[in-house]
């Protein structure tokens, strides 16, 4: 499928003083798993709160599924299929796994015997299954991130956002997340995701779009990001593609 | 959370019916009657403190419109005691919608939420206390008409049971909510909002819901002290004393529990009446009594008495294998 | 409505603001160093008032005097309150400071009620009705010695606050609690000291209002809202915002006073705060809420 699912449209958001996001453009292809990498402090998350409906664009416009949603807070953009996470977990502290993801579940199904059993569901897809009736509190950084993603799941989205889902955790976990987020794009969910995790990007992303100080300064798919010198610059400093070629031919 | 069920409202009520059956002594069935009142009214802060996270200081402004309305239509405009009494139960309602609609939309909360709602209240207290149709500074003053028509009875027994009719729909009212998902939503407000939010959840109409439900229930209670005590003025209706005593009950009771209110009702009220029995009738010490509790239950047992005897459950299973961790109730 | 009704209304507001802006001070302070409400700043005010009565009633000592000992008292007071009763009590909890505050408050203000039934007592000082002629007015000396205590206190704090080391450690820890521990400032301390301090404020302006005003029980209750009203409009934090907000509000209640009638008078300071916490919470001078 080639229907444009999200498509920003330059974008900007300053505070005050500070222009965290500069006239930044990006499409996201339905069905396909976009991500947006970039330096700390680039932006990035800002950009997904201007997306999902919790902050409001200073400039530019946001189309969701052929509308423009520029603005809709974040509940109605939820209802119209686009969930995400948080860069920093918010669990539900004094509920269970099970009564936490059941939260998502309900916003399509009313009955709350229904939308425990939808959560019980989701929670074996993301692995979460012999912990339901444990609190939330008590998970690990990685039972967490799963349940923010089940969470999420559970709203039944077209559009998954996932704000650094990988931050914080260890190479075992991360290679047992990596599965799980390509099967929910199995599912038919459009994934964008703010990654720092390089070999999860390179292994997931069909497309990456990279935001320096706010800016989309180059995209494509990962090879040609990888080897293209603007993004290295900003990654390890000016005059750094120069000198990566420079020294592997000398070796 | 099990012990919650419906069955268990059941048993409750049915075994507080059955109190005037067998004791006699108008003085106990008095101090059943104003912990009932003060359950009523501490379940109504419980539906928007406990399962919703938002702490009024100022829960007097639901109870007194209740207490004045139905006072006022009934002796300003000779409507039937009944009618009165809805009509009681549905401004107060109102003006939980309408302070909430204020409130929430400009995102107050917190600490800010609670002092906004105690100025509401100290706002409606002064107003009351000039404005000629309370009665201003003499208080209003229902007329003495016993009679089931009136809505006043002769045997404390017949007030007794219509609290408790009150109490249980109030029961069965917080056990509905807290099993849907409306439910649902309001607690995943609590517990974060932002979260919430993002997965779908409208927060600030859920959050008007728990006003609205919560100023019933409130103003409910408002209705009743008119009709049993048949006076109010200003400082009993809109005084500080109810916006404690309703935050109260919940608290040490057990917030966002379905019985929390009433177990933390009859013990405050227990307290209160030892307090009087050591010192006399000297106003003061009983609240005094109230603000130690308050403050014992923040420190060492947030969760209230329910927590404490969910906590001795979690005590009773067998020891585990040595090197297991412990898991929190 | 008259110049010569008008004028005298707004100075008496003028003064009488002086003295909201001293208790706020304290309120303001607490707020900006350890985020906290502090819902028993109402009742500490009732029993700092009556602590200058019964200075005065037993010992003849008069409240100029009186407040060389009550400050420092309730500075203590006020210390043991934060560090041995409120901070272990809350467990840093919002909500929980919010409730052992208003706990605090119920205690205090039930307790002097218990001891010392509602009755309503004034004291009497020689110069307690004494005037100047100022301009056509004639003000009353007591109400100008108030005025000019509440900014000599708002001086000594800001002297305090930006001159003195335990001033940048009150500073620090207010900014950036964890990185004030870092840097070896006790922070339970320094939250207790700060609480103090407020306390002692209130001290100080029971010692200054007792000559014209009344004590009871349920003093507190009306200066609870007063005080709030005066944080939110100058801004949660902001000293000389107290300032500006308590003058402020004195005004508006003499004026309000002057044309609704004096029971209805306090009105429209509650109304003005309920309307500044729906539509600028961060008052006129003071940080976001």
């Amino acid at each position: 499928m080639n229907d444009r699912i999200l498509a920003v449209e330059g974008v900007s958001k300053r505070f005050g003083g500070l222009q965290a996001v500069r006239d930044a453009s990006l499409t996201v292809d339905a069905g396909r798993i976009t991500a947006v990498i970039g330096p700390n402090g680039a932006g990035k998350t800002t950009l997904f709160a201007l997306i999902s409906g919790f902050q409001t664009p200073t400039g530019g416009r946001i189309v969701y599924n052929g509308a423009d949603v520029t603005g809709m807070p974040a509940h109605r953009l939820a209802m119209r299929g686009m969930a995400r996470t948080f860069q920093i977990v918010q669990p539900f502290a004094g509920l269970n796994v099970l009564e936490n993801i059941a939260v998502g579940a309900h916003l399509r199904i009313a009955g709350r015997a229904a939308a425990l059993a939808a959560a019980g569901e989701i929670a074996s897809l993301v692995g979460l299954e012999h912990v339901l009736q444990q609190s939330a509190a008590t998970l690990t950084v990685a039972g967490r991130k799963r349940l923010e993603l089940a969470r999420a799941l559970a709203t039944s989205p077209k559009l998954l956002l996932l704000d650094e889902v990988l931050a914080g955790l260890n190479p075992s976990e991360i290679r047992d997340m990596v599965p799980i987020i390509r099967a929910i794009r199995e599912r038919g969910v459009t994934v964008m995701m703010i990654e720092h995790v390089m070999q999860a990007v390179m292994s997931l992303a069909e497309h990456i779009y990279v935001l320096v100080e706010g800016h989309v300064i180059a995209q494509g798919p990962p090879a040609a990001i990888v080897a293209d010198p603007r993004v290295i610059e900003a990654y390890l400093g000016a005059g750094a593609a120069a000198r990566l070629a420079g020294g592997t031919h000398g070796r | 959370m099990n012990g919650s069920g419906f069955f268990s409202i059941l048993a409750a009520v049915a075994a507080l019916a059955c109190i005037p059956l067998v004791i006699d002594s108008n003085v106990v069935l008095n101090f059943l009657v104003t912990a009932l009142l003060l359950t009523l009214a501490g379940q109504g802060w419980n539906i928007l403190g406990g399962y919703g996270g938002q702490y009024s200081f100022g829960h007097a402004a639901f109870f007194g419109t209740g207490a004045y309305a139905t006072a006022i239509l009934q002796t300003r405009y000779g409507l039937n005691a009944w009618p009165a009494f809805a009509a009681g139960i549905a401004a107060g309602a109102g003006a939980g919608a309408a302070i909430g609609a204020l409130t929430f939309r400009s995102g107050l909360r917190g600490s800010y939420f609670a002092l906004v709602t105690l100025a509401f209240a100290e706002v409606l207290r002064i107003i009351a206390s000039v404005a000629p149709i309370t009665g201003a500074g003499v208080g209003t003053l229902i007329k003495l008409d016993v009679g089931p028509r009136a809505l006043q009875f002769a045997s404390r027994a017949s007030f007794y049971w219509l609290i408790l009719a009150l109490v249980a729909i109030a029961l069965v009212v917080t056990r509905l909510i807290a099993q849907s998902r409306f439910g649902a939503q309001l607690v995943a407000v609590r517990e974060n909002e932002d979260a919430a939010r993002a997965l779908g959840v409208d927060a600030t109409r859920v959050k008007l819901g728990a006003i609205t439900v919560s100023a019933a229930m409130a103003a409910a209670a408002g209705c009743f002290y008119a009709q049993y005590f048949l006076f109010i003025d200003a400082p009993i209706a809109y005084g500080p004393w109810i916006s404690v005593e309703a935050l109260l009950a919940p608290i040490i009771g057990g917030v966002g529990t379905v019985f929390g209110p009433l177990l933390g009702a009859l013990l405050i009220k227990t307290l209160g009446e030892a307090a009087k029995l050591v010192t006399g009738d000297a106003p003061g010490l009983d609240l005094v009594v109230y603000g130690v509790v308050l403050i014992v239950v923040v420190a060492f047992a947030p969760r209230g008495l329910a927590g404490v005897v969910a906590g001795f459950r979690a005590w009773l299973p067998p020891p585990r294998k040595p090197g297991a961790g412990v898991h929190p109730a | 409505m008259h110049l010569s009704i008008l004028l005298p209304a707004v100075v008496n507001g003028v003064l009488t603001g002086a003295l909201y802006a001293l208790i706020a001070l304290g309120l303001t302070l607490v707020y900006g160093v350890l985020h906290i409400i502090n819902f028993a700043h109402g009742a500490l005010l009732t029993a700092a008032l009556f602590a200058a009565f019964f200075m005065h009633k037993t010992l003849g000592v008069d409240p100029y005097l009186a407040v060389l000992v009550l400050t420092p008292a309730f500075f203590v007071f006020g210390y043991g309150l934060q560090r041995f009763v409120i901070g272990p009590a809350s467990h840093g909890n919002d909500g929980n400071i919010l409730l052992v505050t208003l706990g605090l408050a119920v205690i205090i203000e039930n307790a002097l009620l218990f001891a010392f039934r509602g009755d309503t007592r004034t004291i009497d000082v020689a110069y307690g009705f004494s005037v100047v002629a100022v301009g056509g007015m004639f003000i009353s000396v007591p109400r100008l010695i108030g005025f000019g205590g509440a900014i000599v206190v708002a001086l000594l704090l800001w002297l305090l606050l930006g001159w003195t080391d335990t001033g940048k450690a009150i500073r620090a820890a207010a900014k950036e609690k964890l990185g004030a521990q870092l840097c070896g400032v006790d922070v339970a301390h320094i939250y207790a000291v700060t609480f103090g301090l407020g306390t002692a404020c209130v001290a100080i302006a029971a010692c200054l209002l007792i000559p014209t005003y009344y004590v009871n029980p349920h003093v507190g209750n009306a200066f609870v809202l007063i005080a709030f009203t005066t944080v939110v409009l100058g801004g949660m934090g902001s000293i000389p915002g107290a300032l500006l907000g308590g003058l402020f509000v004195g005004v508006v209640e003499s004026l309000c006073g002057l044309y609704l009638g004096e029971s209805l008078g306090q009105i429209g300071i509650f109304l003005m705060f309920i309307l500044v916490l729906l539509f600028r919470p961060s008052g006129l001078l003071g940080e976001r809420a």
